[in-house]
């Protein structure tokens, strides 16, 4: 059924038959026809998927030391002395300390080579706790190696370290927004709905939040996180600080859309049947917002994800041994680094990447869900 | 008041609205707009009573304020049923919800009164899941039933607000307020957003309806054509206040207040070959946060007197008239205004 060929259905006896479209189809229509939106949902989808599998995805594991300091990235090629080689091959390399520069100098040695297999046997690891496996999904061979984005100080693999990363940095963005959510959709809820001056308290109780500034006040509540705390408490007591300022715009939006919707026809419809406030709120204003929540939620998101690298990047978000994208582009904080070794920038781009297909995600699900744009029908 | 031929409905007595006007930082109550201002008003069961009015006169207002959907300030609704005498303005939380039953309203907007996430079926079926108790059966064959009232095909069940025109819509929010048979509708403008053609076939279907189920009607409008064609009785509304009040005949041919006389010469005349002066009426609508002394039509009234200023007329039986027609005027005998031929 091809969607932007058909003629919304709107009006007239005369379509009698026609297809019984939910308001949630017509915004599927809607939100399919924004091909970067969907685009994204593949991105999105992938480094969740990555993040899951992450320990069975990184060829290593993240602690592991190679021995081969800054090594630029080094990826096997299918092209060896101009013939075609299948599966790609990964050469053998040897590192030289250059005695004028102090550099190490990585030479290639294309007699020695190592075929990528797929789940090949390499460092043991285990899905949080459980399946504890050697089981890699590709790699080569024990004495080969190669790095997707390059080596750190210690030789550890960025991809790697970037794929254990996602874990935290994905994780917290969803986790913040859970929180977030929860706290902006009761405290919005009942501003807009009870109004007088339980709203006027929530209103101006937000208009202080929001008249900190953020970094900072980020940087006293974590500085007053517990120093023996482990990884885990650490990881959640950010979440909550997070969400503790997140909350604010969601707050505002929730309690915008009960504001207009009580005013609704409907509503007042549905009070002068008989209905109940539960059956008010539940049947027929949370229905009627959820969608832009939704949008709004899926925007959110990166800030977080953005905060919590801006956190660990500084120092006082999550540190060593915790992985996030933040933690690793503490190692890129210094301008020797990045003149010797700018691969270590990478986790970076990957913020970018990610933050991109949250917005663009959001753009186009808040468009589906905007009843008044009818662009994609046209 | 007008003698009922046969029992009133509902007896409204000094019904008022007033929506506090705050300002500054400590939200102070500053002033107050008076929407409705003590009206007074019997409905007879099984009549159309018509409320008439420009915007902002306090018609809609009124019209919710008996039915609660906003609460009023000051009055009483007695609402008379076989059960015996209820007043409506007193009633608490499940009482109202019981009074529910026997009152509803067909909104104004089509397209705002119906929520566009719901099916039809949920939608005519909310007063029967809020207020009766039947098995989903039961449910579904009342709603089809309701839909062939309407003049609705049943296949229709389960499309969205969103797949109708304005003229099904309107008749979709008839056959909810029609769900549990209320003796009273309020029809807050039901059919002034629909076009010409459909507005006489929604109009003959609460007449029909009136018809076979004996609904009493609450018809406010704004157009006195509609006005005319539907309701027994018609009373005229200005800044909160019911001015004048009388037969729909008598109302429009023979008006015994000016602003009804300028209202009227507003309507349009269809035959272009009959040349009608005008009454053109000064001025705005005062600003019922701060109404004029005396009569609130004065400043724009062009028969206006000294005691206009001062004095407000009361809502009185006109003398030297047959049958009942009152009106708010110091002049009402006086006056010799034209109504529509």
């Amino acid at each position: 059924m091809s969607v932007t060929a058909k003629p919304l259905p709107i009006g007239g006896g005369s379509v009698r038959g026609a297809p019984v479209e939910s308001p949630l189809t017509l915004m599927w229509y809607k939100f399919r026809a924004h091909r970067l939106a969907v685009a994204s949902i593949w991105v999105i989808a992938a480094l969740y998927l990555t993040a899951i599998f992450a320990n069975w995805i990184a060829p290593f594991d993240p602690e592991s030391r190679t021995g081969l300091p800054f090594s630029p990235p080094s990826w096997p090629t299918v092209m060896v002395d101009g013939e075609f080689v299948w599966p790609p091959v990964a050469f053998g390399v040897s590192q030289q300390l250059d005695r004028k520069t102090f550099k190490r100098v990585y030479a290639i040695d294309t007699s020695k080579r190592y075929p990528v297999q797929l789940f090949i046997a390499g460092d043991r690891h285990s899905w949080f706790g459980l399946f504890p496996t050697d089981m890699h999904l590709f790699g080569v061979d024990k004495g080969g190696a190669f790095f997707l984005m390059g080596t750190d100080s210690l030789g550890r693999d960025v991809f790697s370290r970037m794929v254990y990363g996602s874990r935290i940095s994905l994780s917290i963005g969803l986790v913040g927004v859970a929180i977030s959510l929860v706290l902006g959709v009761i405290l919005g809820g009942i501003s807009g709905y009870f109004g007088g001056w339980v709203d006027l308290a929530v209103q101006r109780l937000i208009e202080i939040i929001q008249c900190f500034p953020s970094i900072p006040l980020w940087m006293a509540l974590a500085a007053a996180l517990p120093h023996d705390w482990t990884t885990i408490q650490v990881y959640f007591g950010i979440t909550v600080i997070l969400s503790l300022v997140g909350w604010t715009d969601l707050a505002r939006v929730v309690r915008g859309r009960f504001l207009s919707l009580r005013e609704e026809d409907f509503v007042m419809a549905a009070r002068l049947a008989g209905a109940s406030e539960a059956r008010i709120i539940g049947k027929h204003l949370l229905p009627s917002f959820m969608s832009h929540i939704i949008a709004s939620v899926t925007l959110s998101i990166p800030s977080m994800i953005l905060a919590e690298t801006a956190l660990s990047f500084l120092g006082i978000g999550l540190t060593p041994p915790a992985l996030s994208w933040g933690v690793l582009l503490q190692d890129a904080q210094n301008v020797n680094t990045l003149a010797t070794a700018p691969w270590l920038l990478l986790p970076g781009a990957l913020v970018i990447v990610t933050v991109l297909a949250f917005n663009f995600l959001g753009d186009g699900l808040r468009d589906a869900a905007d009843p008044f744009s009818r662009e994609s029908f046209k | 008041m007008i003698e009922a031929q046969t029992a009133p409905l509902l007896e409204i007595r000094g019904l008022s609205k007033r929506f506090p006007i705050h300002s500054g930082l400590s939200r102070r109550v500053t002033g107050e707009v008076r929407a409705i201002d003590g009206i007074d008003l019997n409905i007879t069961r099984g009549e159309t009573l018509g409320l008439v009015g420009e915007s902002g006169c306090g018609k809609s207002t009124t019209g919710r304020a008996i039915l609660r959907a906003i609460e009023p300030s000051a009055g009483e609704i007695l609402f008379h049923d076989r059960d015996g005498t209820v007043d409506v303005a007193k009633l608490g939380r499940t009482e109202l919800k019981r009074i529910r039953r026997k009152m509803q309203m067909v909104f104004q907007d089509p397209y705002a009164s119906l929520n566009p996430r719901m099916n039809v079926e949920e939608i005519i079926a909310e007063p029967l899941i809020c207020l009766d108790h039947l098995t989903h059966k039961q449910r579904r064959d009342r709603v089809v039933e309701l839909l062939e009232l309407v003049g609705l095909n049943a296949s229709y069940l389960l499309r969205y607000p969103h797949t109708f025109s304005g003229g099904q819509r309107q008749r979709i929010g008839i056959a909810r307020a029609l769900a549990l048979e209320p003796d009273f509708v309020v029809c807050d403008e039901a059919v002034s957003a629909l076009d010409v053609s459909v507005q006489a076939q929604v109009l003959n279907l609460l007449s029909d309806i009136q018809e076979r189920l004996g609904t009493t009607y609450l018809f406010i409008s704004h157009d006195l054509g509609v006005i005319e064609h539907q309701c027994d009785r018609v009373a005229v509304m200005y800044l909160g206040r019911i001015v004048e009040f009388a037969e729909t005949e008598a109302l429009l041919r023979t008006p015994k207040m000016p602003y009804v006389e300028a209202l009227l010469s507003a309507v349009p005349e269809p035959d272009p070959h009959v040349r009608r002066e005008r009454v053109a009426i000064r001025g705005e609508v005062a600003d019922p946060a701060n109404r004029p002394s005396g009569c609130p039509f004065h400043p724009r009234c062009p028969y206006a007197q000294e005691v206009c200023k001062s004095t407000v007329p009361p809502l009185r039986q006109v003398e030297g008239v047959t049958g009942p027609h009152l009106a708010a005027c110091h002049f009402a005998e006086a006056l010799s205004l034209r109504g529509v031929a």
